[in-house]
């Protein structure tokens, strides 16, 4: 009798997302799609300093 | 020493003398002049010199420097008022940060009545009877009905500032029932919290707690709470000429007159209350040995500004409420301490 075949461990690495963080130009406001090690540079007019957005999750603070 | 100068502290041109209080047994020539309920009854008295909408002013005549601090102490620390305590910020993308943001709003004075809450405890989760809840949401916009060329940010944004008039109240439970004759709202609609320019916007909740000021002063419902004691302007000598002239242009208009008695020019001191005691007669030297300044011990003009949640009388009573709840925790503790000694003998 055969031994039951055993899978093998993660033969290929899980299909991930690549992580897409959108950030805002600061010279024209469009947000953009950025992947990582993507170039820092907005599609729309060639900036290069863009804003992470605000994240969307509420935050408490204490008023004191 | 003279009996009447006992209970005045007396200012000199370098010095203050006579500070402390000698009210106790045998202090003065073998006198009993210890603190006796009877002679207090007699000697103490309240005067009330105005109330207005925020302010009262009063004297409070024949206590104990002890007794006058605790007063003005409890009313500072000790006397509850709903504050917001807790900013749950979903949206703030102005110039001033989350926490900044949370710790001017925690100052504003809210108009609700504290009895009609209860505390708080680390423990209890907010109800409708400990917690009051305001929503802020507030975007600004650009104005198009504004005149090209405008520079005035009021006019040219819509909501380029965000004051506390924006709050909203959102009742909970029976909160609206409870509350239908007065509702719940920031003392004042026109404090400034923060600056919006146009795309930025704040959005938060907010939750106010009952707490006191000793906690964190945003609970303190008095903007200021103090007293001084009366001046008091002792002539000696009678001031006459132009020296009586001299004499009132030393204390501020309204203390002195200068009157006439029987052709001679004679300065009167007619409103020692205003004085401010600022020691100008003592660099004088034609009135050297002429005058003393004085201020009397044992009578506080106290001075009781409200930030609007309670009454200014209202909040005297309550500040004596709880001296008194004080003086029982007191009485009670020492009867304790004094039985348990018994007992070890």
């Amino acid at each position: 009798m055969d031994p039951p075949q055993l899978q093998p461990y993660q033969s290929q690495p899980p299909l991930t997302k690549p992580q897409v963080t959108t950030y805002r130009c600061m010279r024209c406001r469009t947000p953009n799609e950025i992947k990582p090690r993507e170039p820092i540079r907005c599609l729309d007019c060639g900036y290069r300093i863009l804003m992470k957005e605000r994240t969307k999750r509420m935050v408490q603070f204490e008023a004191r | 020493m003279a009996l009447a100068d006992r209970n005045r502290v007396v200012v000199l041109e370098d010095r203050v003398e006579n500070v402390s209080g000698a009210d106790f047994p045998m202090s003065i020539d073998g006198q009993d002049v210890a603190f006796n309920l009877e002679s207090f009854k007699d000697s103490f008295d309240i005067k009330i010199v105005h109330v207005t909408a925020t302010e009262i002013e009063f004297d409070l005549v024949g206590v104990d420097a002890s007794i006058a601090n605790a007063l003005r102490r409890i009313l500072i620390a000790e006397i509850p008022t709903m504050a917001i305590e807790k900013v749950y910020m979903i949206n703030n993308t102005g110039v001033v940060q989350d926490e900044v943001l949370a710790h001017r709003l925690g100052l504003l004075p809210i108009d609700a009545d504290p009895n009609e809450f209860q505390w708080k405890r680390a423990d209890s989760v907010p109800t409708d009877q400990n917690t009051i809840v305001f929503k802020l949401d507030v975007a600004c916009e650009v104005d198009r009905s504004a005149a090209a060329g405008e520079t005035d940010p009021k006019k040219k944004y819509i909501n380029s500032a965000v004051y506390s008039s924006h709050l909203v109240w959102d009742p909970k439970g029976d909160q609206e029932q409870r509350f239908a004759t007065k509702p719940i709202r920031p003392v004042h609609d026109d404090i400034l919290i923060t600056k919006l320019r146009p795309g930025q916007a704040v959005t938060c909740e907010l939750h106010c707690d009952k707490g006191v000021g000793k906690d964190h002063s945003k609970f303190s419902p008095v903007a200021t709470a103090s007293y001084r004691l009366l001046p008091e302007i002792q002539i000696l000598e009678d001031i006459t000429g132009d020296d009586a002239e001299l004499f009132r242009s030393c204390f501020p208009p309204g203390v002195v007159e200068v009157v006439e008695e029987q052709g001679v020019r004679k300065a009167r001191v007619v409103n020692p209350r205003k004085d401010t005691v600022s020691r100008e007669v003592l660099r004088h030297k034609q009135f050297e040995g002429k005058v003393r300044l004085t201020r009397v011990r044992d009578h506080f003009i106290f001075s009781v500004e409200s930030t609007g949640i309670i009454a200014p009388e209202e909040l005297v009573s309550k500040a004596l409420d709880v001296l008194m709840e004080k003086c029982d925790i007191a009485k009670a503790a020492l009867a304790r301490a004094v039985k348990s000694s018994e007992e070890d003998e």
